[in-house]
């Protein structure tokens, strides 16, 4: 069965002003449970609203959204349980952080879930250790971290709620290219250990190419495609058309293909690249001429 | 949603009104409520809609937005004319039952002051409709600069305005993500007594407040990076110029309030 199904799903800002604004446009999807799905588009594509539908903070303009099977908005005194079920990190989430220490900030969604003390002591120390914040830290206050260790903190703030669905809204943005790299890394982790299902939301495909079981691309308020990763960057073409920058190694092969190289054009991470290229060069050596 | 607050009015536009300078709209706002107060007849009142009509119909504001206008002060102008209507006892009495009792001047009195109050607030609208409130700012700053003489900081004053109603908006929409950001860590905010309340805001203000003392600082920083040291000497790149509309402007204003004292000896 599927944790999240959306039928019909729009979306609109500014109804009945000058500035209306369809962000979301009559999107029908399934996601399947334990996936880890790559939602890519470009700027403005109306990827955030659409996730803020899956835990019920906003209310679709007109059609629906399931969560287990469950229409949101029919009981509005079941949101609350839904966004417990459904966690939602935002971009830029350290700045939502409020509490004296790390330690409270993140126990604040387990105690809105009413867990007992020791319930909440254990997860907030097993997602510690996940995003790597170490006890030191858990007692310093937030305000005092690095940018990266505060969006590590904030996140393990939506993590130790354990949701059935973690979606992060481009988790990685503003950080330099080591912090990129843990958070991605962390989010990886995280999904291998608990087996949940995660969205992440990124507007580059690299961030996405290498671990997402599914890609998602928006575009213009609707859903362009959504399919497993090589289908995806199979189109490499008509994403680029779109302002979405496809891996530089998918680059790098098809311009090998346009030079007439006989190669396979499903390439997205550089082993795999490297692997093909070794096959390659080596079949050619063992071709007399 | 909170950011359904709108904060000014203006209501952008190309009428001879939007394009004159706001030093002289704000002196002719005055003027114009001065003439609604030397109004002492109806039919110099007469005089004062027809100004003001007139004026909106130059403006090209929608009708809409005059009725916008008038609706916060409904029930200013019920309870003042519902007063006059009953206490004010001159003339034939229209209409008695038991200790109440409508009379001729009552009706005169609660109409003309309905009226009145109605001409004055459409028609100071105006000016907040058609000037933004950039250019009003500056218009209040240079209107108010001969009071540097007594040292009143006007083009602080000034200033820490145009701060404020421009980062009013931002404001406003960080509020709104940080209130969907604490929702989606199962903050509850809409249920529970009032205590508990007030105590769920903590999640949403702390946060309010350090972005807030974080972009006052980066504010601070980039003014004085370029070399901002306050009004002294200051130039625009804007310069506020009488153009001939103002010239109009004026004299049309002049020859209303001409108009409303000469049809006020008229009785
Ligand atoms: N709060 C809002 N009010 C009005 N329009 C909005 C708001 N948030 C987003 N939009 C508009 O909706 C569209 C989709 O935005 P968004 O979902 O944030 O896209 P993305 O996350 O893919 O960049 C954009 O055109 C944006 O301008
Ligand atoms: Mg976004």
């Amino acid at each position: 069965m599927s944790v999240i199904k959306t039928e019909k799903l729009t979306y609109v800002y500014g109804e009945g002003t000058p500035f209306r604004k369809t962000a979301v446009d009559n999107v029908d999807l399934e996601i399947g449970e334990g996936e880890f799905i790559g939602v890519i588009g470009h700027t403005g594509s109306g990827k955030s609203t659409l996730i803020q539908h899956f835990n019920g903070l906003l209310k679709p303009t007109s059609g629906s959204v399931f969560i287990d099977g469950e229409r949101l908005w029919d009981d509005k005194d079941r949101l609350r349980a839904i966004r417990f079920k459904v966690g939602l990190v935002f971009q830029y989430p350290e700045y939502q952080l409020f509490e004296e220490t790390c330690y409270k900030d993140i126990a604040f969604g387990p105690r809105n879930m009413g867990l007992s003390e020791d319930e909440i002591d254990k997860r907030v120390r097993e997602t510690a250790r996940l995003v790597g914040i170490s006890d030191e830290i858990l007692e310093k206050s937030p305000f005092e971290l690095s940018g990266g260790q505060k969006r590590r903190v904030a996140i393990a703030g939506v993590m130790a709620m354990e949701p059935k669905v973690l979606i992060l809204d481009e988790p990685a943005s503003g950080l330099d290219p080591k912090g990129r790299s843990q958070i991605l890394g962390l989010i990886r982790e995280y999904h291998k250990e608990k087996r949940n299902t995660v969205m992440l939301v990124s507007h580059s495909m690299e961030d996405v190419a290498k671990h997402c079981s599914k890609i998602l691309v928006m575009n213009n308020a609707g859903v362009y495609c959504f399919d497993t990763p090589a289908a995806v960057f199979h189109k490499a073409d008509e994403l680029e058309k779109m302002g979405l920058a496809v891996p530089q190694i998918t680059r790098v092969f098809n311009r090998l293909r346009a030079m007439g190289c006989d190669i396979t054009d499903d390439v997205y991470t550089v082993g795999f690249g490297k692997d093909i290229l070794i096959n390659a060069l080596s079949a050619e050596r063992k071709i007399p001429r | 949603m909170l950011k359904d607050i709108t904060i000014g009015q203006y209501f952008p536009g190309k009428s001879p009104i939007h394009r004159m300078d706001s030093r002289v709209k704000l002196v002719l706002t005055i003027a114009f409520i001065v003439m609604l107060f030397l109004a002492g007849n109806i039919y110099s009142l007469i005089v004062g809609i027809i100004f003001t009509i007139g004026s909106y119909l130059i403006s090209s504001i929608p009708f809409r937005m005059i009725l916008k206008s008038v609706k916060p002060i409904v029930p200013i102008i019920v309870f003042t004319s519902l007063l006059n209507l009953f206490f004010i006892r001159s003339g034939v009495v229209l209409w008695e039952w038991k200790f109440l009792k409508i009379t001729e001047g009552g009706v005169n009195t609660a109409s003309f002051m309905t009226i009145r109050i109605i001409c004055l607030i459409v028609g100071s609208s105006l000016l907040t409709y058609t000037t933004s409130p950039i250019d009003l700012t500056d218009g209040i700053e240079r209107l108010l600069s001969p009071l540097k003489i007594i040292k009143l900081p006007v083009h602080e004053l000034a200033m820490m305005m145009t701060i404020a109603l421009r980062f009013i908006p931002t404001l406003i929409e960080e509020t709104d993500k940080i209130i969907q950001a604490q929702k989606a860590r199962g903050a509850d905010m809409e249920t529970g007594s009032i205590i508990k309340r007030a105590k769920s805001l903590i999640p949403v203000l702390i946060p309010l407040f350090v972005s807030s003392f974080r972009r006052a600082e980066e504010l601070a920083l980039a003014m004085e990076c370029r070399c901002y040291h306050g009004g002294e000497g200051r130039t625009r790149m804007k310069q506020l110029k009488m153009h001939l509309v103002d010239l109009f402007a004026v004299l049309i204003v002049a020859a209303f309030i001409a108009g409303v004292v000469a049809v006020n000896s008229i009785t």
